[in-house]
């Protein structure tokens, strides 16, 4: 008998904690379909965020990492200079990523460090219980706006891709959304090219992906989904930023050697 | 091996590096900025890694990425820089990771002074991040002994598999003194097997500090506790001076500070006044039993520092009531001299007063 459908080696058989609804499971799966895919699960080594996903280490079946909140492009940082012939990914959401860990992300995107960004953006911290993020769209009503983010006294989200793509160095840069099963099959696509960019030491892999909240935007499933349709993707185009392009410099940096192990 | 000329920082980055301390992360702060100069060109020809990150908060948390891979990694700050990677070692500390921190100590607080300090004792033997935990902490008084002292913080880091400081005042990074590099023999360490160095043929190794089970974070702090009372049996080092002949004075001060303590223990010989000096080498564990030993021994006992008083707090614990315990220090990147601290132990002598 043919099998269809299986869980990827690259997942443990646990029942994750994530609120019903809530895309991280099928971000998990499809980071997870990649690495094995694309077979790489022996040398991977994920960092886990402080967020929703801070116990991602015990869903994916691979050696893992648990970063300080919004250290994870430090700690891959370390692991790809340490050990260029590792794979590394971070797995943050976007208080994480685009507020406390704003200069780690910046700086390792300027700098080319070759691994893979998982960027999971909600528009709200999920953890702590559905304070304001950086990401929140203007007018939504999180526990710590409890008027609506008002842009006048907070400023409009950050769109981090636009903001890494203005720099020169970072080689891949995409928005995904995993709201429809078309948006999924795409996602999937995307986050392979990164994996498949980062094992071929090019360059920096960035993919956002739009991720729904029901739990802290007060939604069943299905409303939440349309409402990333209607209010997420018209102010986060889903969208290439940034292809990666062989330059004389790039070509320089991937003959670096590996560090000798202690 | 001949002995060659070289400032304190570059020693202590040649002396790293024949450790085996081939990833080094850093972030430029005086006084110890040559330390990131030197293995900048160094480092590419040995095969190890040199970065120059965009803070010293990243450093620390690509110390720990590298720690946690199986590698021999550290860094090198001064104290601003230092309270900045306090939260990585925290962590590092949490996750029970082989890392070396050297703390070239400036004035503070704040962003303080360049010149030379002792004022970050208690962030080095306190804790100084947050949670319950201790660093190895060293404290080299010569260049010589800097070079020394790194390879045996490679070797404890990985021993004890947690943060190792090493704290050397501005005097000690910035002075040029001849050395040798000795090649020290350590009993074989362990393999790293719960490094993440990718999960072939074996289950996954986790580099975490998160345990939201109280049960199982209370392991962990059991663990580490027994680890600090390991090194309380097995690493106190300290240098006793003078201690031969009856003495009226017990000056405690390591450092640069124990080297002037000792040009002010000859010059108090020659007025007939005789003092010992107990020099702690390691901060943490502190030589408590030393310390009331020798304590004993004196009339009073002077802890000198280059702070307002920080180490004087460990003698007056150790010490008890038994004796007075005395400070003077002087401070904001002033070294005191052997006159300035002969006339204290007079002034003790006479008078009795703090």
């Amino acid at each position: 008998m043919k099998t269809l459908f299986k869980r990827p080696e690259s997942l443990t058989d646990v029942a994750t904690h994530y609120c019903p609804g809530c895309t991280h499971g099928i971000i998990h799966r499809l980071v997870a379909e990649v690495i094995d895919e694309l077979g790489l699960r022996e040398r991977t080594v994920g960092i886990a965020p402080v967020g929703c996903a801070v116990l991602a280490f015990n869903y994916f079946n691979m050696d893992f990492q648990q970063a300080a909140h919004g250290r994870a492009p430090a700690l891959a940082t370390g692991i790809k200079r340490a050990r260029p012939d590792l794979i590394s990914f971070t797995y943050q959401g976007d208080g994480d990523l685009a507020s406390i860990g704003m200069a780690e992300i910046v700086h390792a995107a300027n700098r080319g460090e070759k691994f893979t960004v998982v960027f999971v953006n909600n528009a709200v911290y999920g953890m702590t219980g559905g304070q304001m993020a950086p990401t929140t769209m203007p007018g939504q009503v999180t526990t710590t706006s409890p008027k609506g983010r008002d842009v006048n006294d907070v400023g409009y989200p950050v769109r981090m891709c636009e903001l890494l793509a203005s720099l020169r160095t970072p080689g891949f840069i995409e928005r995904v959304a995993v709201h429809t099963p078309q948006q999924v099959v795409k996602a999937r696509r995307v986050l392979k090219t990164a994996f498949e960019l980062q094992r071929d030491n090019k360059c920096f892999t960035f993919v956002e992906v739009l991720s729904t909240c029901p739990t802290n935007w007060g939604m069943t499933p299905f409303e939440a989904t349309k409402w990333v349709q209607e209010h997420m993707v018209p102010y986060y185009p889903v969208q290439n930023f940034k292809k990666f392009e062989e330059t004389p410099e790039v070509k320089a940096q991937v003959t670096a050697e590996p560090a000798k192990e202690a | 091996m001949a002995k060659v000329l070289m400032k304190g920082n570059e020693a202590i980055a040649e002396s790293a590096i024949r450790a085996g301390g081939l990833v080094y992360f850093c972030y430029p702060l005086t006084p110890q900025s040559e330390v990131a100069e030197y293995l900048s060109r160094r480092m590419p020809e040995v095969g190890g890694a040199f970065l120059q990150a965009e803070s010293e908060v990243a450093v620390a948390n690509m110390v720990y990425g590298a720690a946690g891979a199986g590698v021999r990694a550290w860094s090198t700050s001064s104290s601003p820089g230092i309270s900045l990677m306090e939260e990585g070692i925290s962590y590092i500390a949490g996750s029970e990771l082989p890392a070396v921190f050297v703390n070239i100590v400036r004035a503070g607080p704040g962003l303080g002074g360049i010149l030379p300090s002792q004022g970050d004792y208690l962030q080095s033997v306190k804790g100084g991040g947050h949670g319950d935990y201790r660093c190895l902490v060293l404290a080299p008084s010569s260049v010589q002994e800097a070079v020394d002292m790194m390879p045996l913080a490679f070797d404890r880091a990985d021993r004890y598999r947690g943060p190792v400081m090493v704290v050397g005042d501005g005097m000690i990074g910035q002075m040029m003194e001849p050395v040798e590099f000795k090649e020290p023999s350590f009993p074989p360490l362990p393999p790293k097997d719960w490094a993440t160095t990718g999960a072939k043929g074996r289950k996954p190794n986790v580099v975490n500090s998160l345990y939201l089970n109280p049960a199982v974070e209370e392991e962990l702090n059991i663990r580490l506790a027994a680890k600090y009372e390991k090194m309380k049996r097995e690493e106190v080092r300290f240098e006793e001076y003078n201690t031969d002949k009856p003495y009226r004075a017990l000056l405690v001060a390591y450092g640069t500070t124990a080297r002037i303590c000792k040009t002010a223990i000859a010059q108090l010989a020659a007025q007939g006044i005789v003092a010992a000096l107990l020099r702690p080498i390691t901060l943490f564990p502190f030589p408590d039993a030393k310390v009331l030993e020798l304590g004993r021994k004196a009339d009073f006992l002077l802890s000198v520092e280059m702070s307002m008083g920080q180490m004087v707090e460990d003698v007056h614990c150790a010490m008890g009531h038994e004796k007075p315990v005395y400070f003077f220090g002087r401070s904001g990147g002033i070294v005191p001299s052997p006159e300035e601290v002969v006339t204290a132990v007079k002034a003790r002598l006479e008078g009795g007063k703090s």
